[in-house]
């Protein structure tokens, strides 16, 4: 470790939680209809859409709103990615898509997974990436948002019988929050060096005289919104270690910057949402410290090279560069990825399968903690209360006092609802890992021998659960058994958490709101968030500690040894 | 359920309308105008025709003597299928992107590096082998190699040029990029841009 590195920690954390502040604050206002520059436009989508913006919806209304939009949306994809040969903007004339591959890709998509079966440079037109996938980033990160305002506004008041109105909701999120933020950052990454471009791939004439083709297409635009959006999906197989997706260390700074902005102004929103900020700023500061904690760590991990290869004669210093761009070096490289799994976007700006073990667990653990730091746009603070609500009603058996958070009590409806979230969870990803590593088609997918390989494999099972998206590469997953499995893992991963969560804000929003008492454990201090970190890891972490120990820590053990497979 | 039909679907489509056809068509349309080199691939031209782009990393491999002209790239894990269906290296191939996905105990990469080391070793001389000279990157496009990398190189790439080392490690200061304010970036050189400026360089 160097002290630019964590020098370069710092920066990242500074830029991010100064403008998460200010921008909390705003997003607040857009979910009370307080922002209004786009209302001309506004009403004429809602006119065209056959949507009353006065409408009232209860959780019920919600979720039969989000399910149907997904479904629809899902099919949708699935269509253009079947018959994207025929469609506009194809100037590679790439065929449509496997049903089996395409129906993996539009799951993955809508469920703001962005898990990457395909290689998009040789599988996906410029038109499927355009009207397909990207409409998805938008869509889907403005669904967990609307998610993440209906949780909010049922700690508003008391008696509340409606949420909002999800139309609206994911309406003004994408108009006042994520397409200023786009257009923006876009321009800024073009003068980079993104291209922006309709054109076919470059055929060049190399200095050397060989002849290279260059792909390239309509990039700048969905770059922004693949990590504002926590989504990940790239336009281009190597995702943001490619050049043309990632050309300097200043557009690695703004990436990073742009995946972790949304996560961290959404608790600063609650606060202002129930008129109490320092709540907010108690998540908000558990977010923090374990994101912070895994930075530092993944970056310890990678900055201390592969004992074996130093052994070989490679320099000790700077440390693991297998897999990783020059032009972003260790630091900059275990930050992105630690960002990216902290949140559910899973974008990648270096291999995480050549990681050395413990840099590859941190992702991977980030993962297992139900990506709570800071988490998905949306998702990663329906998470935290999930969390905190759990942690309260430890809190309140350890001193017999009645579990109450945010003045809304909690009680058995809401802990069950909470804790069938997490243990869907749970159980796709150690079934499903554990069950494809008995089939010979799983085994046949991993490329790498020995603790490795199960690593691989629990890694694909945990992205795809979480909607991550991130993956050790090795894995060939364009397989049935994997196509087919991590699709439904995505699917329940996705929706057994949102409707729990909607339906605890359905039954929390009807409960009076109860004025603090001397009796009321209070969740905005210290000692609530250091109570909080520790139910995150012991319900999120704690069951995965037996996989982890076979996967990347008998690798560690195994690799200090000299041991190699 | 049914009254959430009209409003959901026609929401899908009208959004698909906007944000996935007219915004980039029309963003396409500024950046043309706005940054037409950036947004075509900032492709580099020599007397007229395109030699590549700035940045992605190029191939500079070659029979024995041929190769020790130029500046060195990192290694690069991309492959391809050839006309017989066998999976060949085609290292610098930006059709397509990637890395080795192999990891730190696999066998056949350790093996990939140590033969590297021993090329590296008979090329540029003995001693510790820089990271990035023997690893291959994310990307398999990577266009920078590091300083230390490119310094070590210096004399040979002199020597098969007959130009002083000198004036090629000169050459090399003068290209590099340094981290920004101490904390962004590395210190590196793109190999295409400095094989380029090599090719410039004549003996006093």
């Amino acid at each position: 470790m160097t002290l630019h590195g964590l020098g370069y920690i710092g920066l990242i954390l500074v830029l991010v939680f100064g403008a998460a502040v200010p921008l909390g604050r705003y997003i607040a206002l857009i979910f009370r209809g307080e922002i209004t520059f786009a209302a001309p436009v506004e009403r004429g989508l809602y006119r065209l859409c056959g949507i009353d913006p006065a409408r009232q919806m209860g959780w019920q209304g919600y979720a039969i709103a989000l399910l149907l939009l997904s479904a629809i949306h899902a099919l949708l994809l699935f269509a253009i990615l079947r018959l994207q040969y025929y469609l506009p903007f194809n100037p590679q004339h790439i065929p449509g898509m496997a049903p089996m591959l395409a129906f993996n890709t539009a799951v993955s998509f809508t469920t703001n997974t962005n898990w990457q079966a395909y290689a998009p440079e040789s599988q996906i037109s410029n038109g499927a990436q355009m009207f397909g996938l990207a409409v998805h980033m938008f869509i889907s990160a403005a669904a967990g948002i609307a998610v993440a305002a209906a949780l909010m506004r049922a700690f508003v008041s008391g008696g509340l019988k409606t949420l909002g109105n999800i139309y609206v909701d994911i309406t003004r999120v994408i108009l006042y929050l994520l397409l200023p933020i786009v257009l923006f950052s876009a321009i800024l990454l073009l003068f980079s060096g993104v291209p922006q471009t309709f054109a076919p791939f470059a055929t060049v004439h190399t200095l050397a005289g060989g002849a290279q083709t260059i792909a390239r297409g309509p990039v700048a635009l969905q770059e922004v919104i693949k990590e504002l959006g926590t989504n990940g999906g790239g336009f281009f197989n190597a995702n943001s270690a490619h050049p043309f997706e990632n050309p300097t260390a200043l557009t690695n700074l703004l990436e990073i910057w742009l995946i972790l902005i949304i996560g961290f102004a959404l608790p600063i929103t609650l606060g202002h949402m129930i008129g109490r900020k320092r709540e907010g700023i108690a998540l908000f500061a558990a977010m923090g410290l374990i994101l912070g904690l895994a930075m530092l760590g993944d970056y310890a991990a990678e900055a201390t090279n592969n004992p074996i290869l130093v052994h070989a004669g490679i320099m000790v210093q700077p440390g693991n560069m297998v897999g990783k761009e020059m032009r972003f070096g260790i630091a900059q490289s275990t930050i992105f990825n630690t960002a990216a799994t902290g949140t559910s976007t899973g974008a990648v700006n270096s291999v995480t399968d050549s990681y050395t073990p413990l840099g590859g667990l941190v992702p991977l653990f980030l993962m297992q903690l139900d990506e709570v730091a800071p988490g998905g746009v949306g998702s990663g603070l329906y998470g935290m209360v999930l969390f905190a609500l759990l942690a309260v009603f430890v809190a309140g058996l350890m001193v017999g006092r009645t579990p109450e958070y945010l003045g809304k009590k909690v009680q058995a409806r809401e802990i069950k609802l909470a804790m069938l979230a997490i243990l869907v969870q749970t159980m796709f990803i150690l079934a499903g890992a554990g069950f494809s590593l008995l089939t010979k088609s799983g085994l046949g997918a991993l490329s790498n021998a020995g603790p490795h390989g199960l690593t691989e494999m629990l890694y694909g099972w945990t992205s795809a659960t979480e909607n991550n998206g991130s993956a050790f590469a090795g894995l060939s997953a364009n397989t049935p058994l994997l196509d087919y499995g991590l699709g439904m893992a995505m699917l329940f991963g996705r929706f057994a958490v949102l409707i729990p969560v909607l339906a605890i804000a359905g039954s929390l929003a009807l409960k009076p709101k109860l004025a603090m008492s001397s009796g009321t454990f209070p969740t905005d201090g210290p000692l609530f968030v250091g109570l909080l970190i520790g139910v995150i890891i012991i319900l999120g972490g704690l069951q995965f500690m037996p996989a982890d120990t076979l996967g990347p820590l008998a690798e560690h053990y195994l690799l200090s040894t000299g041991n190699s497979f | 359920m049914i009254r959430e039909i009209r409003p959901a679907l026609s929401l899908v489509l009208l959004f698909t309308l906007v944000l996935g056809f007219l915004l980039p068509v029309g963003f396409t349309g500024l950046a043309q105008l706005i940054a037409p080199l950036q947004a075509n691939g900032s492709l580099l031209r020599v007397n007229g025709q395109v030699i590549g782009s700035a940045l992605i990393g190029q191939n500079f491999a070659g029979p024995g003597i041929k190769a020790a002209r130029w500046f060195q790239p990192r290694p690069s894990a991309l492959s391809g299928t050839n006309a017989k269906g066998q999976t060949v290296a085609t290292p610098y191939d930006a059709s397509e992107s990637g890395g080795s996905s192999v990891g730190p105990t696999n066998r056949g990469m350790i093996d990939h590096v140590m033969a590297r080391i021993a090329a590296y070793r008979a090329a540029y001389g003995p001693g510790r082998v820089p990271d990035d000279a023997v690893t291959s990157s994310g990307s398999g496009l990577d266009p920078d190699i590091s300083l230390a990398n490119a310094l070590r190189q210096a004399p040979s790439v002199a020597a098969a040029r007959h130009l002083p080392v000198v004036m090629v490690r000169d050459l090399v200061q003068h290209l590099a990029a340094h981290r920004l304010f101490g904390v962004i970036g590395t210190d590196h050189v793109n190999v295409l841009k400095l094989n380029l400026a090599l090719q410039g360089l004549k003996a006093r």
